[in-house]
């Protein structure tokens, strides 16, 4: 289809049933009268679509429901990478205004708020979907579309928010022809995929009670899964919208909000739980074989004082499977119990197939911001592996009989200060990893930063939110990058990024034995995914998004992010 | 308030002392729509004598939940979606006779439509006070004491480990009047560089002008080595200012131009500390090093 076909139509703002007009001729005129009856243009991406492995687009946060992170694209390997030359690049503007921007594309103007303060520039810190030649990319109240091709700017969407932290957004999903994507001051928006008109805007949390939203929305089937976020005392929750009309499935909090849920028990008491966090603000992986989406969730609030809520806290640093037809919680792994940190699980989790002790196994991993990483039977949540990876953390005397890590009380916020390795980011953050089935490696960074933390309000009924401390940032003693063997959780490969500043980005593997990721020093870099030698790099400046690859017109792309700035190599 | 705006996961940027999140455009401290406007103050005295008579014993003198049972309010659902008063004053009025938290029935308050907006707008006038991240309003600073190590025994363990490169007569001579307080004078010796200042902020980070720079050897090819300040090192490339003077960069991306990359950084044994340093070595070499005045 011609693309500036659309560019001319969008100009003279028609509703979106005028995509009529995507077979007129490329000068016709915009009016009305020249409305031809509609086409049955097939959906851009229906939701069955999105099962199979990841292959020529990328339509999802991770690219599949897996959460791997796995091309299967050939294209591009081990010998050619060298190869890999600058398509395009392309920057992103967020034009306030309705109405044709510099780029030539037409911006479309939504949202409740008064528009009249800055945001900040954009900077695009969240996936980039790939459906059809055309890439959509979200920042914070921001959405567009542009031609992979060239990077051409197709249609812009500015959200004019009303608050809320406007820390990024972790991008947008597909359901048929809609593009969905969270706003920071807590909506769910509905675009027109081909035009970046709006379908509609639902509120999915509370901004007066402090809640901000980042997460890219998970489309499965005739649902579309959200969260939001919230540092002070709130209780996390995750919820399913109807993509189609935006109307409430359901709410599932990850804290007990009754006196009879079983959970209660890990808590003090129902008003602490009803206070105490818990949100899945990272996109989960999803099984289509049980119909289980499995999210990691927050930390439990307040924070850092503990006091508040003895107990081990569920549902708040955990995995949980959640069942997406119901909302009900069919298991729960806690990864952090009684976290005392603000280390939450909220890392995407990757789903994998093994044989484990010679049985074959349908399992799920995840390295967690607290330095341990876990395998676990994703049908059944058994616990199989837990393993310290990072090497520096400090904060656990050995396991539990469960497998969780067994928490120092002497390494949370004292008053004379505790000397703690993860620094508050943790050891991994909210970057997703990546998982190669054919070298059965479990790839991501790894921080090694120490501060001594101190206790500034030692009242007994505890701080409130992320208060209550102190910390002092040490420095790090060599972030590092690894693959991690499943079956041992032990390192089969390891590099200290030298430098020692900065922080790495999200991971990509491919079936042709190659991990690229954005390293601590503002490289773009592939490696061999066997033993991490380096094939390829390029400087691009410091990486704000996890690089993905896709195919259009039969050639290979990689695609990241510097800020506002979007990077596209291909192999000619 | 001295606490940088760092959004909770955002800080892993500035968590290794990289410079990211420092860079981020700051961002004004609430949205023009998340401000609310301040109160009358008569109507906000008032409030705060009713509130004082009325709710005080269950809720806290700071609202934060009190010895009778009565739950937090400035991270309550009502009051935090409340705009005017409407829906605190259902409450007020009304009672809870069985609060959604748990904990003890709450009596209704007969108060006057007026009273009750008194109420609402004194608990919005703390509420507003509330910091970043959800930390409550900052009550009275309270005196904490960090000194809690045995000077001797700091003493001790300063000889063992540190006196190779610091003396308490010279480098360190009055370091405990040079920093803000006890926390201050230990984040800065862990670390490795000057104490914040009396009067300065707690989160600055400072590097001492004193401190030798981190300097590298490259060998190149030819065997030939050349020796300077360090400007940048990664995978791919190591860059310096040469002691002769200049400028230089290498490729380092194993081609046969350079051999071999050797850094030399003084403050390696920092950093070793961290992973061998036990709390109660750290409290006592504090309290040694709070003896030099």
């Amino acid at each position: 289809m011609n693309r500036h076909v659309i560019r001319d139509i969008v100009t003279t703002r028609l509703a979106a049933t005028v995509l009529t007009a995507l077979l007129l001729p490329a000068q016709a005129p915009a009016q009305t009268s020249t409305r031809m009856p509609a086409p049955a243009l097939p959906p851009l991406l229906p939701p069955s679509q999105l099962s199979g492995p990841l292959a020529g687009s990328w339509p999802t946060y991770n690219g599949d429901y897996s959460g791997r992170r796995y091309s299967t694209l050939r294209l591009i390997d081990k010998n050619n990478v060298a190869h890999l030359t600058l398509a395009w690049t392309a920057r992103v503007d967020d034009q306030h205004e309705a109405g044709a921007g510099p780029g030539g594309a037409v911006t479309t103007v939504g949202g409740e708020g008064t528009g009249d303060f800055p945001t900040g520039n954009p900077s695009v810190r969240g996936t980039v979907l790939e459906v059809g030649g055309i890439l959509y990319i979200t920042s914070t109240d921001n959405a567009w579309a542009l031609d992979g091709r060239d990077g051409r700017e197709l249609w812009h969407y500015f959200w004019k928010t009303r608050g809320g932290t406007h820390i990024g957004n972790r991008g947008g999903a597909l359901w048929n022809d809609s593009l969905l994507f969270e706003t920071p001051d807590d909506y769910l928006v509905s675009l027109d995929a081909r035009t970046g008109n709006e379908n509609w805007h639902v509120q999915i949390a509370s901004l007066d009670e402090d809640y901000f939203s980042t997460m890219a929305p998970v489309v499965v089937g005739d649902h579309v899964l959200v969260a939001a976020s919230n540092d002070s005392d709130a209780p996390g929750f995750l919820q399913s919208f109807d993509p189609r009309t935006g109307k409430l499935q359901w709410r599932r909090y990850m804290v007990p909000m009754t006196k009879d849920d079983p959970a209660l028990e890990t808590w003090p008491s129902l008003d602490a739980a009803r206070h105490g966090g818990g949100n899945p603000w990272t996109p989960g992986a999803y099984d289509p074989e049980t119909g289980y989406y499995i999210t990691g969730t927050g930390n439990p609030t307040p924070s850092y004082t503990g006091v508040a809520r003895p107990g081990d806290n569920l549902y708040t640093c955990s995995l949980v499977a959640v069942k997406v037809s119901t909302g009900e919680i069919v298991w729960h792994y806690q990864t952090s119990p009684h976290d005392t940190h603000d280390w939450d699980s909220a890392q995407t989790p990757i789903l994998f197939d093994a044989v484990i002790n010679g049985r074959p196994r349908k399992l799920v991993a995840t390295a967690a911001r607290n330095g341990y990483f876990f395998v676990l039977d994703r049908v059944t949540g058994e616990h199989l592996l837990t393993a310290r990876f990072g090497t520096t953390v400090n904060w656990a005397k050995g396991l539990r009989a469960d497998g969780a890590p067994a928490a120092d009380p002497g390494k949370s916020a004292t008053i004379p200060g505790s000397l703690v390795s993860p620094t508050e980011g943790g050891v991994t953050n909210f970057q997703p990893n990546a998982f190669n089935p054919d070298t059965g490696l479990f790839y991501t960074h790894e921080n090694t930063g120490y501060q001594v933390l101190y206790l500034t309000d030692p009242d007994p009924r505890g701080s409130m939110g992320l208060g209550g401390k102190r910390f002092a940032l040490l420095g790090a003693t060599g972030n590092a990058f690894e693959a991690i063997d499943y079956h041992t959780g032990k390192a089969a490969w390891r590099h200290v990024w030298p430098g020692r500043s900065g922080v790495g980005t999200g991971v990509l593997t491919t079936a042709t034995g190659l991990v690229f990721t954005g390293d601590t020093n503002g490289n773009l870099v592939a490696m061999d995914a066997g033993d991490g030698a380096f094939l390829w790099h390029t400087r691009i400046g410091n990486i704000s998004n996890p690089p993905e690859t896709f195919l259009i017109d039969g050639r290979q792309y990689l695609l990241a992010a510097v800020g506002d700035t979007l990077y596209s190599f291909v192999l000619y | 308030m001295a606490r940088p705006a760092m959004p909770t996961f955002l800080c892993w940027t500035v968590a290794l002392g990289a410079t990211l999140a420092l860079a981020q455009a700051p961002a004004p401290a609430t949205f023009p729509d998340q401000q609310r406007p301040a109160g009358d103050p008569a109507v906000i005295a008032h409030g705060r004598q009713l509130y004082a008579v009325n709710c005080k014993a269950c809720h806290g003198g700071d609202l934060r939940g009190g010895d009778l049972g009565g739950p937090n309010l400035l991270r309550s659902q009502v009051v935090m979606s409340d705009q005017h008063g409407e829906a605190i004053s259902q409450v007020v009025l009304k009672g809870r006779p069985d609060p959604q938290g748990g904990g003890p029935p709450m009596p209704a308050f007969p108060l006057s439509t007026a009273d009750v907006h008194a109420i609402a707008e004194y608990i919005h006038g703390v509420l507003r006070d509330k910091q970043r991240q959800g930390a409550p309003p900052p009550g009275e600073r309270q005196a904490l004491n960090v000194l809690v190590g045995n000077a001797g025994a700091g003493r001790r363990y300063f000889k063992a480990h540190c006196a190779g490169c610091h003396s308490p007569g010279g480098d360190l001579r009055g370091i405990a009047t040079r920093a803000a307080d006890a926390g201050a004078l230990q984040d800065a010796w862990v670390a490795g560089r000057p104490p914040v200042a009396p009067g300065g902020n707690p989160y600055a980070i400072h590097t001492d002008p004193k401190t030798p720079p981190t300097t590298v050897t490259v060998t190149l090819g030819d065997g030939t080595r050349v020796h300077g300040r360090l400007q940048r090192v990664d995978d791919f490339i190591v860059s310096l200012y040469a002691d002769s003077g200049g400028y230089l960069s290498f490729i380092r991306d194993g081609r046969p131009g350079v051999r071999a990359v050797d850094i030399d950084d003084p403050m390696a044994a920092h950093r070793h500390l961290l992973g061998a340093l036990t709390d109660p070595d750290m409290h006592d070499v504090t309290a040694y090093l709070a003896t030099l005045k």
